[in-house]
């Protein structure tokens, strides 16, 4: 499906086939799907994706567009997703745990944030008993519980939900996450997810039972009921599925020690199928700042995108429309982008564009106006619509990583810098980066690198990660730290890079790895460059401590057979050498300039 | 050696062993001095690089070192080296004492009853053994003094002289007569310092090649011309040169060296054993030979005996370049310069045994005799 064939003018006469409420996904990052208008049912135009039953030129005629027609249709997002999992992170059973633990997770994160709450989740996974490849996940959150009428649709309709319209910092997006993580449980064991929800103290807990109608992408209840719950409030779901449970770095497991590291605010309980709970206590006491949502940049909207605004929006002429639906345009900004314009388009002239009704804008016109926008020098967006994790919580969250008992500075370095925030194609994003470096941590292997984008751990796709490409790019051997060529450095360290922006760079729908954009590479190399010097700095200083004390044994290997050569040629009195052992010391550690005192 | 009141050269063998114990106390002591004020001690050695060697002067008779000095300061970096230096003097007096000597792998394996300071290689060893020389020099002493003789074999001797040895165990005197060699040769020791000699030879001729040596000694060329033959074995070793030294001065007769007529003849045979080397010039006092005098084969042979050569190699080019331009004893000889220019204009070099061309023995009943006639024109 061809990027203009979105745009909401040019569609209609090729549209032959009566839209219900789907838009189909593009594979791409770029589509711009706005889930809010198909719910609302009022999506004008999608052309039928690329099935199989798609006719294709051929010079003998086997059917007629009437004949056709019939076997087009819409496709529900639901259905989509049944043939197309992989997209969305549900490639195999192991991976397909770790991605619904994650929607589950990341969901009640933001929810506890932005309800103001310190969030407060537990995640559990058991084996079902007698099926070894299914596993029952049960995630519980204490944040702010959904009103019960909105379960249904958050956790049984894809692409629904209140983050993907907004340009602000969270760590889902698109809200495909959790209902597709039902969904994938559904498919695979028919089974019915389950919900509870409380809002409030006084407020009863509500237990639904509901499968997800693929065909229409709406919730079906199979059970309603209120019941009493321990907790005061807070969203419980249970979902079984067919999966594999693993360790190692691409599981659930790593998933939630790096989680914890991101979030230190967060308490994180986790029971694995087998052994120990694993708690990550709260470490930090407040809540990080609140992203605030902004309007978009002019720099960073698409010509689709913008039609698509143009023909949503309120405002009745463009002047209005460019400085209320955009940040950092001003009434005089608004208006030399449309003079700029009006050159470009031979049909109108600068004052009608300006009062010319955004809904009426034919192509050509909104074309010129899209270049001008990209074209005309404006503010940097604002960027209090970032939260990061800030240098002294990323230090806190990796500190936890290691035992306490162990913090010995001398054995145990731990590093963070934020730099400032930065901009891509319009959109803010900042970087920060964390080192932690010494005992306790594997020593003669390559560094980890945990990939953090707004908080969420990136586990796979490690390989195509613009942070990857980052760390490996820099010479980590001036900083005293050995690394193969193009590799990551060898040393006992992890290195934690975090992205937060309103609108991470993700190279696929499954989130898994961050576009090398050439604004966010520099921006990681730079604070990988900040940490890295204060490492080297701790790294020289260790070495030359450890130096000083093998040359003060060298020293003393052969202190004694310079006193008995003495001895041997001028005869020295009893006891004599003894002394000149001790002069010899002396000198020889002055002469180090007073290094070795340290 | 400008500290030394007397010439070790010129000292008997029982005054030289005393210099030597003198000079390895005093450095000692200077250490031990500095250690009780706890002041680093340092060791004084003359920088041993052709850099610092003097133009060459007839007077003093071999290259000689400037006045550059190489302080060794004990430091975490050289204190092994300090200690090892120390043992080696510590090492030294013993041997002087009891009048023994070791060789360098001697001196290696003695090293590993020092504990930490044992030499791990013999390279350690030698390095050090080079550098103690070296400071030992400032006193006019050389490794032998110190009774470390090298390994390497020290040249061949036979003709009329006679050499007064000793036996090391009983101290008796032992004579040895050198004209009673048949056709073989009295073989230089490492060691020489203890030797006096006897003879009524007129010069010493010293030849680089065995071959030559052999030829000259059957026949017995000496009883011919009443001298002393001396076999170089290409660069002569130390106690071949000290030999030579020692000899030509008690005895005071001159020296005559012939060896081919190519660079590595000049530059490295004779003018090692005339004057010393660069490298080791720190010791040249000991070891030059001043009244060493260039026999043949010189270039203007070439011609004059219509010699059979063979081109000069770039190697050799090499050579002949480097003594026109850095060496100081050539650089103060114009009539070297002459020689060797005309050598390079000639661009062959020819080698002694060339001569058999006019048959086997016409070195001994022409040639030789020939140039003997005449000393005077004997390259310097």
């Amino acid at each position: 499906m061809s990027q203009e064939s979105l745009g909401l003018f040019d569609g209609h006469e090729e549209s032959e086939t009566t839209q219900t409420a789907e838009a189909p996904i593009k594979a791409s990052e770029k589509a711009p799907v706005d889930e809010g208008e198909l719910a609302a049912g009022e999506a004008d135009d999608a052309e039928p994706i690329e099935a199989g039953d798609k006719p294709k030129a051929k010079p003998k005629r086997r059917s007629n567009a009437r004949a056709m027609a019939k076997g087009q249709r819409a496709i529900s997002i639901s259905e989509f997703f049944t043939k197309n999992r992989h997209l969305l992170g549900f490639d195999n059973p192991s991976k397909a745990l770790l991605t619904a633990v994650r929607e589950a997770v990341d969901n009640a994160l933001d929810a506890a944030e932005e309800a103001g709450i310190l969030p407060h989740i537990t995640v559990e996974i058991s084996q079902v008993k007698g099926k070894s490849d299914r596993y029952r996940m049960l995630v519980r959150d204490l944040g702010p519980g959904i009103i019960k009428r909105q379960i249904g649709r958050i956790f049984g309709k894809l692409l629904y939900g209140s983050k993907f319209h907004r340009l602000k910092q969270s760590r889902g997006q698109q809200g495909i996450g959790i209902s597709a993580a039902g969904m994938y449980a559904q498919i695979t064991t028919g089974r019915d997810i389950e919900v509870i929800s409380k809002t409030g103290k006084r407020r009863p807990a509500n237990r639904v039972e509901m499968r997800i109608d693929t065909k229409r992408n709406e919730p079906k209840y199979k059970l309603e009921e209120e019941i009493e719950w321990e907790y005061d409030h807070g969203t419980e779901i249970v979902m079984v599925m067919s999966a594999v449970y693993k360790g190692g770095k691409h599981g659930v497991a790593e998933f939630l020690r790096q989680t914890a590291l991101s979030n230190p605010h967060a308490h994180i309980e986790f029971q694995p199928p087998r052994g120990e709970r694993v708690i990550y206590e709260r470490n930090v006491h407040d809540l990080p700042l609140e992203p605030v949502e902004i309007q978009p940049h002019p720099h960073g909207v698409e010509l689709g995108i913008l039609m698509r605004m143009m023909h949503d929006t309120k405002r009745r002429n463009l002047t209005d429309f460019l400085r209320e639906e955009f940040c950092r345009v001003s009434s005089r900004v608004a208006e030399e982008m449309i003079a700029a314009a009006a050159k470009n388009i031979p049909d109108r002239s600068r004052s009608q564009l300006i009062r010319r009704n955004p809904k009426m804008m034919q192509r050509h016109e909104a074309e010129a106006l899209y270049r001008v926008m990209q074209d005309t020098k404006l503010m940097a967006p604002p960027t209090n619509c970032l939260s990061p994790i800030g240098p002294d919580a990323m230090i806190t969250g990796l500190f936890s990583l290691f035992d306490p008992g162990e913090h010995d500075e001398d054995e145990f370095f731990v590093t963070s810098e934020t730099r400032s925030p930065a901009v891509y194609r319009g959109n803010p994003f900042q970087v920060e980066v964390g080192i932690v470096h010494g005992k306790g941590l594997q020593g003669d292997t390559q560094a980890e690198v945990f990939r953090f984008a707004n908080r969420v751990p990136l586990q796979y796709q490690f390989g195509a990660c613009a942070v990857t490409k980052a760390v490996t790019s820099l010479n980590w051997r001036q900083y005293h730290l050995q690394q193969p060529r193009g590799g990551l450095p060898i040393g006992p360290m992890v290195v934690a890079v975090h992205i937060a922006s309103g609108w991470v760079p993700y190279t696929s729908e499954s989130k898994e790895a961050i576009a090398h954009y050439p604004e966010i590479l520099a921006e990681l190399r730079l604070a990988l460059q900040v940490c890295a010097r204060r490492l080297a700095k701790h790294i020289k200083r260790k070495r030359r401590a450890a130096d000083e004390l093998k040359k003060r044994a060298y020293i003393t290997n052969y202190v004694g057979p310079i006193a008995d050569a003495l001895d041997e040629i001028l005869g020295l009195p009893d006891g004599e050498t003894k002394a000149i052992e001790g002069h010899l010391e002396a000198i020889i550690t002055e002469t180090r300039g007073g290094e070795v005192k340290a | 050696m400008s500290k030394s009141k007397k010439d070790i050269t010129k000292m008997t063998p029982e005054e030289a062993d005393k210099a030597t114990i003198d000079a390895i106390n005093k450095v000692a002591k200077e250490i031990y001095k500095d250690i009780k004020k706890e002041r680093a001690p340092e060791l004084v050695s003359p920088q041993r690089s052709l850099k610092n060697v003097l133009p060459f002067r007839k007077r003093i008779g071999f290259l000689e070192l400037g006045d550059k000095k190489k302080t060794r300061t004990l430091s975490v970096n050289t204190v092994k080296t300090f200690a090892q230096s120390l043992k080696m003097m510590g090492l030294s007096k013993e041997l002087v004492q009891t009048n023994d000597f070791a060789t360098k792998r001697d001196a290696y394996y003695q090293s590993k009853n020092w504990g930490t300071a044992a030499f791990k290689d013999q390279p350690e060893s030698d390095t050090v053994m080079d550098d103690m020389e070296a400071l030992m020099s400032r006193y006019g002493l050389g490794r032998e003094h110190l009774r470390y003789v090298p390994d390497e074999h020290g040249g061949s001797v036979a003709g009329a002289l006679k050499v007064h040895d000793r036996d090391l165990e009983t101290g008796e005197p032992e004579i040895i007569d050198c004209t009673r060699f048949g056709s073989g040769a009295y073989s230089i020791p490492s060691w020489v310092e203890h030797l006096t000699f006897e003879t009524d030879a007129e010069f010493v001729l010293c030849v680089e090649t065995a071959g030559m040596f052999q030829r000259l000694q059957s026949h017995k060329f000496w009883r011919k011309k009443n001298c002393i033959l001396v076999s170089l074995g290409g660069v002569p070793s130390r106690a071949c040169r000290r030999f030579v030294r020692r000899l030509s001065e008690q005895a005071d007769i001159p020296v005559y060296a012939f060896v081919d007529c190519d660079p590595y003849g000049i530059a490295n045979i004779y003018r090692s054993l005339k004057v010393g080397s660069g490298n080791a010039a720190h010791v040249n006092h000991l070891f030059c030979v001043p009244k060493a005098r260039f026999l043949g084969v010189t270039p203007e042979d070439i011609k004059k005996y219509k010699l059979p050569t063979h081109p000069l190699k770039d190697i050799d080019v090499k050579r002949a370049n480097d003594a026109l331009n850095n060496d100081p004893f050539f650089q103060a000889h114009p009539r070297w310069q002459a020689a060797i220019n005309g050598l390079l204009n000639m661009g062959v070099r020819a080698e002694q045994q060339a001569l058999a061309r006019w048959g086997l023995n016409y070195v001994m009943e022409e040639y030789l005799p020939e140039k003997l006639d005449n000393p005077k024109r004997f390259l310097p």
